[in-house]
């Protein structure tokens, strides 16, 4: 095999060299951390995928060696390849950090934060791309759209109301499945995931539009409404399946398996995709062979890693009178500085006793 | 009266068949381009003639066509977009209505000078009867021995396809058209990579608009150099445009491209002056998606010079003072016209034309009809209008296809040159519900030329 030629590529002042026709997102992930963009539609595992959500969004503010021209526009980092000496701003831009601001803010008045009832909840990349990359508050006024109920058959619960329309599960079935039996209806702000004459998908190969959907509009009929996703610990485990590597990560609390999901890397894609039967029909520990627990790195909530102290936990590095430059935390009640209710001398959370009406301004009324 | 090229011979009797199209002297430039000419001295003839892309963005076609891949062994496509969709633009529909047979002339000459054996007219789905027209005078050209295999002796097989679309806006993005063409849903493609390398069944490919490909014809008869001489600087040759709204005379006038704007609009040649006596308010000068400027700002540019009808001049001052050729659809609206409700209609439509692939397209044409909508019915706040802005902004340049950037400048001009009028609006909600107009900006006196 030929040497493929080497990139050099800088991506917010840090230099790394990468084979020519890697995109800039990939570049970046090989930095790693903050300087790799948000990605809510591409899928490394999935051809054609990405381009869509533009919250990959960056600034090449030099094209190449040859050309130093900067690009006009901001750039889909998921579908540019770099080129040799480009130089690109990611959360160096203000640019781009205002540009992704409105797309998470686009991506949001349409959802129904509906995060306490859903299933996705803990793990969702609109959740983390929210936390990370929006706004406080909304500045929608309108009713959100709602979408007529579609049943895609026993194993897969969809929720259109939740969709960002990435594409990832209509890439799956195409790549995966062989033939596609959904796809995308409509067009504008009404387009949906559906089969266009109600039908339920059974392909083996269908349960991984779960995996692979970044929200809550593809969850896992089997474990609906069972647990909260941070209740449980995840476990590799494998079996001898003959149609998929059986390689997959168990969910469990005690010893009873809630879940089965493929295993994600950090940028939470599969490692390897699994069939239906491994993931729907084999809910007992006897059927896996345990490996051990799970390392989760990414996702907001399970990747506090609260059972085992070496697993996935993260130490807070600094304490809470640290950040808030020695102020010592309060109660959440003490608002008195703000609130028409407290009386400003007293000080709720240095009450040595439970509080009490007169502890109140009296009623104005 | 200026030069025609294009509809010179569009008022005859019966220029529709190919008969009187041929006695007046039609397709004497497809033979001398496949007898006297090679394919690139045909590229070279439209590279010198100047000649730009007629359905918006105005990029040299010339260019355009040298940019085309040649792999050995793998077929490339012309493909027409006649998917005129754009509110405001009719020329090409006049122009394959009146005369067929110069699109087909174009076409065949340009499948020539781009080795394209098999070529596309993707035509829009709610031209339902013209379809029809053309596939008669392809029948028609083929019967002459002008279509089919060995033209005119020369070797050179050509077929042309007309595929009717089934009335998407965004097929006329020329990614989204390709996809439609092969039968998918119409999504834009993501560029890179670009037609011209990776098109039609992923086969080099070139779109080109149905002007574009018909003024092919002219250059061909009378030479590149003297088409180039047609009109001022960079905006050469002639070019259709299709007025409309509160004139006179609403209809497709070919212009040189040297003729000022108020004489567009005031001469008895071309609008013959806004209807009934009223005042020009404003001016869309080129399609829907492009800004929209007052009268003051249409008429003369911001340095005071008056405004031609070309691509330069109605660019002069960019998007703060100035708005662009486009596709030629030029509206214009009267002192009774209600800039508000105007602009609610095109974020209407542009909602209900997006496509739905990215995001900021998909959700935020939908978010800004909402908010026109509320102000339009006297429900609105002072903060919609910056929020308005706000939205814009944010999916202007951030989207896969220029849908998002035309769903968004028409918001921004509206508010850039006439913010007063949202205030007004929001002001007096009762008032605007009874006018159901706004203020008005004249640019007094208007001169009426003789």
């Amino acid at each position: 095999m030929s040497e493929q030629p080497l990139f050099k590529v800088t991506i917010d002042n840090i230099t790394i060299e990468v084979p020519a026709g890697t995109t800039i997102l990939n570049a970046a992930r090989k930095i790693g951390g903050e300087v790799a963009p948000p990605a809510m539609c591409y899928y490394s595992k999935l051809e054609g995928s990405g381009g869509k959500c533009r919250t990959c969004l960056v600034e090449v503010s030099k094209g190449s060696e040859k050309d130093p021209r900067p690009m006009p526009k901001l750039v889909a980092s998921c579908r540019t390849t770099v080129m040799d000496g480009m130089e690109v701003k990611n959360i160096t831009s203000e640019k781009v950090i205002d540009a992704r601001n409105g797309v998470v803010e686009f991506l949001l008045i349409n959802h129904p934060l509906d995060c306490p009832v859903c299933d996705q909840a803990g793990e969702c990349h609109l959740q983390d791309l929210s936390y990370n990359h929006g706004k406080e508050g909304t500045r929608f006024e309108f009713q959100k759209r709602v979408f007529k109920k579609h049943d895609l058959g026993p194993y897969i619960q969809l929720h259109m109301t939740r969709c960002i329309l990435c594409y990832r599960c209509v890439f799956t079935a195409d790549q995966l499945t062989g033939k596609r039996e959904h796809g995308v209806l409509d067009r504008g702000d009404h387009a949906e995931i559906a089969t266009f004459i109600e039908k339920s998908l059974e392909n083996e190969f269908i349960g991984n539009v779960i995996d692979v959907c970044p929200v809550g509009a593809l969850t896992d009929k089997t474990f609906r409404f069972k647990n909260r996703v941070w209740f449980l610990k995840p476990m590799d485990a494998h079996r001898d399946c003959p149609t998929c590597s059986g390689k997959v990560t168990l969910w469990n609390r005690g010893d009873e398996v809630y879940r089965v999901t493929a295993r994600k890397d950090q940028w939470g894609e599969v490692e390897d995709w699994i069939c239906n039967t491994c993931r729907f029909e084999k809910k007992n520990t006897s059927d896996w062979v345990i490996e051990g627990p799970r390392l989760i790195d990414r996702h907001s909530v399970i990747a506090q890693g609260h059972y085992a102290g070496s697993v996935g936990m993260h130490k807070p590095t600094e304490t809470f009178e640290a950040v808030h430059n020695g102020r010592k935390p309060k109660l959440l009640m003490d608002i008195h500085s703000v609130s028409n209710v407290n009386r400003p001398e007293i000080t709720l959370s240095k009450l040595d006793r439970p509080a009490h009406s007169s502890d109140f301004k009296p009623n104005q009324d | 009266m200026g030069v025609k090229l294009l509809l010179d011979k569009a008022h005859i009797e019966g220029i529709r068949s190919f008969e009187v199209y041929r006695r007046e002297g039609g397709y004497k430039a497809v033979e001398k381009a496949l007898k006297e000419m090679n394919p690139e001295s045909i590229v070279e003839e439209v590279k010198k003639s100047g000649l730009r892309g007629r359905g918006g963005a105005g990029f040299p076609a010339g260019m355009k066509w040298s940019f085309i891949a040649k792999p050995e062994g793998i077929p490339r496509h012309l493909v027409c977009n006649a998917d005129e969709s754009e509110p405001g633009t009719f020329k090409d529909r006049y122009l394959m209505e009146h005369i067929p047979h110069l699109l087909i002339e174009g076409l065949i000459i340009s499948s020539f000078a781009l080795g394209s054996n098999d070529t596309y007219i993707y035509i829009r789905g709610e031209y339902a009867w013209i379809p029809d027209i053309l596939e008669q005078a392809i029948e028609e050209a083929k019967a002459n021995g002008f279509l089919g295999k060995n033209i005119l002796g020369t070797g050179f097989d050509c077929n042309i396809h007309v595929q009717r679309g089934a009335g998407a806006y965004i097929c006329g993005e020329e990614t989204a058209l390709i996809e439609s063409l092969e039968g998918k849903r119409g999504n834009p493609r993501i560029k890179p990579p670009f037609p011209a390398i990776q098109g039609l069944w992923q086969r080099p490919t070139v779109v080109n608009n149905v002007e574009t490909l018909s003024a092919v014809v002219p250059i061909i008869n009378i030479g590149g150099e003297e088409y180039a001489k047609i009109g001022i600087g960079r905006s050469t040759g002639t070019k259709l445009i299709s007025a409309c709204g509160n004139i006179n005379k609403p209809g497709v006038y070919e212009i040189d491209m040297t003729i000022s704007v108020e004489e567009f609009i005031y001469s008895d040649e071309y609008c013959g002056g806004i209807a009934n006596g009223k005042k020009l308010k404003a001016c869309i000068p080129g399609g829907s998606s492009v800004p929209v400027l007052p009268a003051n700002l249409l008429l003369k540019t911001a340095k005071g010079e008056p405004r031609l009808m070309n691509y330069e001049s109605l660019a002069d001052g960019g998007f703060a003072t100035g708005s662009s050729m486009g596709s030629g659809g030029f509206i214009v609206l009267d002192e009774d016209q209600c800039i508000v409700k105007h602009t609610y209609t095109l974020a209407r439509f542009y909602r209900h034309e997006s496509c739905g692939q990215c995001s900021p397209c998909r959700e935020g044409t939908g978010w800004m009809e909402k908010i026109l909508k509320k102000i339009d019915e006297g429900q609105g706040k002072m903060s919609d209008i910056d929020l308005l802005w706000d939205i814009q902004r944010k999916i202007e340049g951030n989207t896969i296809c220029p849908l998002g950037d035309a769903a968004a400048w028409p918001v921004a001009a509206a508010i850039r040159h006439f913010r007063d009028e949202f205030e007004w609006h929001i002001q007096h909600p009762e008032e605007a519900q009874k006018r159901n107009y706004g203020l008005a900006h004249y640019a007094d006196p208007i001169h009426v030329p003789a």
